[in-house]
């Protein structure tokens, strides 16, 4: 239903009549949402109020909607437009976790429902169509919600609700802000009920922003292979990273196996941090260079390792035959040689 | 008077580098002391949790009644994490101590396979019981020799910094009390191989080992490799391959390529099956640039370089970014089955499209075009209906896994979410079973 709603509204083009075509479009969207779900008379009321209140605020802050780029957007991915993505989603309430510019599985389900709601073509892939349909159907701020990220702040982006009472207000300064305070910013958020936003001085924050490409990265996270988390990763680069640093790529790859297969074997400690801080077991352990910044070809390693890459074919002992003090690790069956070192079963 | 000053001074930076000497000694100390006491602590333990390892296997002998073997074998397993918990923190790491560690982890495996059995339903066998009598006799042995070792330790003194020392430098026979100590016990497992851990636990390691009989074909010469990878990877020919052979300690052979591009400057490195000249592996390594495709376009690149390599009917099951690289993993499907652990993973950069790794060895392993599904017994609501009642199920497929027993086995398998959590939950075609329940991200 509502999709060939929106469709009838939004043949008509931009600018000169953004605001009507917003308040319309949001009075009637609330408007199938009360027929739909809502049948309280007591929750209207409010309701209609809130759209009001939107339709001044959006026409008041005229931020353009910032369109997506012609990428089509599929799970797995991360970045600017998975940002949006997840805005948008939350924006029209089927996206109800952190915007975090990471498309997993939430972000999946929510595509979906969106797709299902709209009338579109339900393959959990942000195509074409179905970036039209939501650029239309919603709105991003992109100033915000990147703002937010970049600072690292806790924020939401649910439509009708002013932003200002979705984030945070200055996270370091106000950290002992009373949480009855917070409860009652919780509570006007349940209630729908609060002065319009603010427009000017919002916009002014965006102003201070640097516009740095790395700070806007900020909050934003990567994808880590599933499983381990990105402390686990961190701690693998820096081991591999003290142990293989001069070695070729693959050589650094293979170091990173023999940790996992480690971690596997049942003659070995059971975890990442029990394998690598094992007395003895690795020299850039017992002479701290383990705790030198690993550099980004170390992490990549570490990354293809954990996704299955294993060039040392199992092996789960390597040694350097040029400093190798042990006779007996000579005695293991060796695998194969990648760079300076020795792989071995 | 100027002597007298010259040596007030001398003398007073003479003490003062003393005491500053005395203050490192000491600090010194203190840290080799507090690295001891570690390594102490992480000893006794063990000898404690052997020794409770010992009393509960004996205990696990004695009783009769169903309510209390799978507590006390629980207990057991329990007792084996923690013992081989406290080996990893002794700096036994090139000491072969291996045999104990892997007896260890055996029995752990063993109890817990009984403790997590339905009992009532299949009880406690003859062969299990025995099996039990020997491992207890085995755990009496272990605790004996490691009660000797900590007793002589305790009375002479022994430090645990000596026996790093003494591993360290490797050159000389090595005549530490602890070490011919743990070497004693470790000589002592290894004469305990036989013992007979049950269809099961026996199935299992036989899986392990013969994982690699898959690999099939003719075996092919070094020149032949080369010029399969040149095939495979389109490289022309001022591009310079280096092969080697892998060693005896490889669990197939294979041959080793390094490949190197003058003009990119790209080195790449590819392993290639001896039987069959199958690739295995491809990892290469270069700056990526600015991303210029989605991850949607990386993965048509890899399906492409896929099905250009002859391999007929995968379907992308995975995807994933990482910085500028897209990580996709396809899995085989045969008659709307996926073949999960027929897996292969292809690595695209999302600069150029190129693909920078790739990873065929599961799928190699797993590869059997004369898999037969027969007709499941539970019909996909019947399975449907086995599921926790909190799941809101969102897709399901057919699809076959490893269970962990190391057996294939069809699945349903569901995808859905509670409380905005989403979880991929395997149900045995046949049993109803759960075989594997994950979250995912």
């Amino acid at each position: 239903v509502s999709g060939t709603f929106f469709n009838s509204f939004f043949c008509i083009k931009k600018k000169v009549l953004q605001k009507t075509i917003v308040t319309i479009c949001l009075e009637q969207f609330i408007k199938e949402a009360l027929n739909m779900k809502w049948n309280s008379t007591l929750i209207k009321i409010p309701l209609l109020v809130l759209v009001c209140l939107f339709a001044i605020t959006a026409s008041l802050s005229q931020n353009e909607a910032q369109a997506f780029s012609s990428q089509v957007i599929q799970h797995g991915a991360t970045g600017d437009d998975v940002v949006e993505l997840q805005s948008r989603l939350q924006f029209l309430g089927f996206y109800n976790k952190k915007i975090d510019g990471v498309f997993g599985w939430s972000t999946y389900w929510a595509l979906r429902n969106f797709q299902y709601e709209f009338g579109l073509e339900i393959d959990g892939l942000g195509g074409a169509a179905t970036k039209a349909k939501l650029e239309k159907a919603s709105k991003y701020d992109e100033g915000f919600v990147r703002e937010q990220i970049r600072q690292g702040r806790e924020f939401t982006y649910y439509g009708g609700v002013p932003k200002e009472i979705q984030t945070e207000k200055n996270p370091q300064g106000q950290a002992q802000q009373p949480r009855q305070q917070r409860g009652q910013d919780a509570q006007k958020q349940g209630q729908q009920q609060n002065q319009p936003a603010q427009p000017n001085q919002e916009r002014q924050n965006q102003q201070d922003a640097p516009e740095e490409q790395d700070a806007n990265k900020g909050g934003q996270a990567d994808n880590v292979p599933s499983g381990y988390s990105e402390n686990d990763i961190k701690l693998m680069a820096n081991a591999v990273y003290g142990e293989a640093r001069g070695e070729p790529y693959v050589g650094q790859v293979a170091v990173a196996a023999v940790i996992l297969n480690r971690v596997e074997s049942s003659t070995f400690p059971n975890t990442i941090s029990g394998v690598i801080f094992e007395p003895r077991a690795f020299t850039a352990v017992a002479d701290g260079q383990i705790w030198l910044e690993p550099n980004d070809q170390a992490r990549r390693a570490v990354h293809d390792a954990l996704n299955g890459y294993d060039p040392s074919d199992g092996a789960i002992y390597y040694f350097n035959p040029a400093t190798a003090t042990s006779g007996w690790i000579w005695g293991r069956p060796q695998i194969k040689k990648i760079g300076k070192h020795i792989f071995a079963d | 008077m100027f002597r007298t000053i010259l040596i007030a001074v001398f003398a007073l930076a003479a003490i003062g580098t003393g005491a500053w000497g005395y203050q490192e000694h000491q600090e010194k100390n203190e840290l080799l002391i507090q690295a001891e006491n570690n390594y102490q602590r992480a000893f006794h333990d063990l000898n404690f949790h052997i020794d409770t390892l010992e009393e509960k296997i004996g205990t696990t002998l004695a009783v009769n009644s169903r309510d209390q073997i799978s507590p006390s074998l629980a207990e057991v397993w329990r007792l084996t994490s923690q013992a081989h918990n406290e080996v990893g923190q002794l700096p036994l790491a090139l000491m072969p101590f291996n045999k104990t560690e892997e007896f260890l982890a055996k029995i752990g495996d063993f109890s817990y396979r009984i403790a997590i059995r339905d009992l009532e339903k299949e009880p406690l066998s003859d062969n299990e019981y025995e099996t039990l009598q020997k491992l207890h006799q085995k755990a009496t042995e272990i605790k004996n020799e490691l009660r000797e070792v900590q007793a002589l330790a305790l009375e002479n003194n022994l430090r645990w910094m000596d026996v790093e020392l003494a591993l360290a430098s490797d050159d000389k026979p090595q005549d530490n009390t602890i070490i011919d100590g743990f070497k004693t016990v470790d000589k002592n497992v290894e004469g305990y191989s036989e013992v007979n851990w049950g269809p099961e636990l026996t199935k299992m390691s036989e899986r392990k080992d013969g994982k690699y009989k898959n690999i099939k074909g003719d075996p092919i010469s070094k020149k032949k490799a080369e010029q399969l990878a040149r095939k495979f990877l389109d490289l022309n020919s001022d591009v310079e391959i280096r092969v080697e052979e892998n060693g005896k300690g490889a669990n197939y052979g294979a041959y080793n390529l390094k490949i190197n591009n003058p003009k990119t400057d790209v080195s790449t490195f590819m392993e290639i099956t001896k039987k069959g000249g199958h690739p295995v592996s491809i990892i290469s390594d270069r700056e990526i640039g600015e991303r210029k495709l989605s991850l949607y376009e990386g993965s048509e690149k890899a399906q492409q370089f896929l099905k250009k390599h002859l391999y007929n009917g995968v379907e992308l099951s995975e995807s994933d970014q990482y910085d500028n690289t897209g990580v996709f993993t396809f899995v085989q499907v045969k008659e709307d089955v996926r073949i999960y652990p027929q897996s292969v993973r292809v690595k695209v950069a999302l600069d150029n499209g190129d693909i920078i790794a790739y990873d065929g060895l599961d799928y190699l392993i797993t590869k059997n075009d004369d898999r037969i599904f027969t007709e499941p017994k539970l019909s996909k609501e019947e399975a449907k209906a086995k599921l926790n009642k909190n799941l809101k199920v969102n897709e399901d497929h057919k699809s076959v896994i490893i269970n962990n027993l190391g057996e294939e086995v069809l699945c349903y398998e569901f995808l859905g979410t509670i409380n905005n959590e989403t979880f991929r939950i395997f149900l045995n075609a046949d049993t109803g079973i759960e075989e594997y329940v994950e979250q995912l991200e």
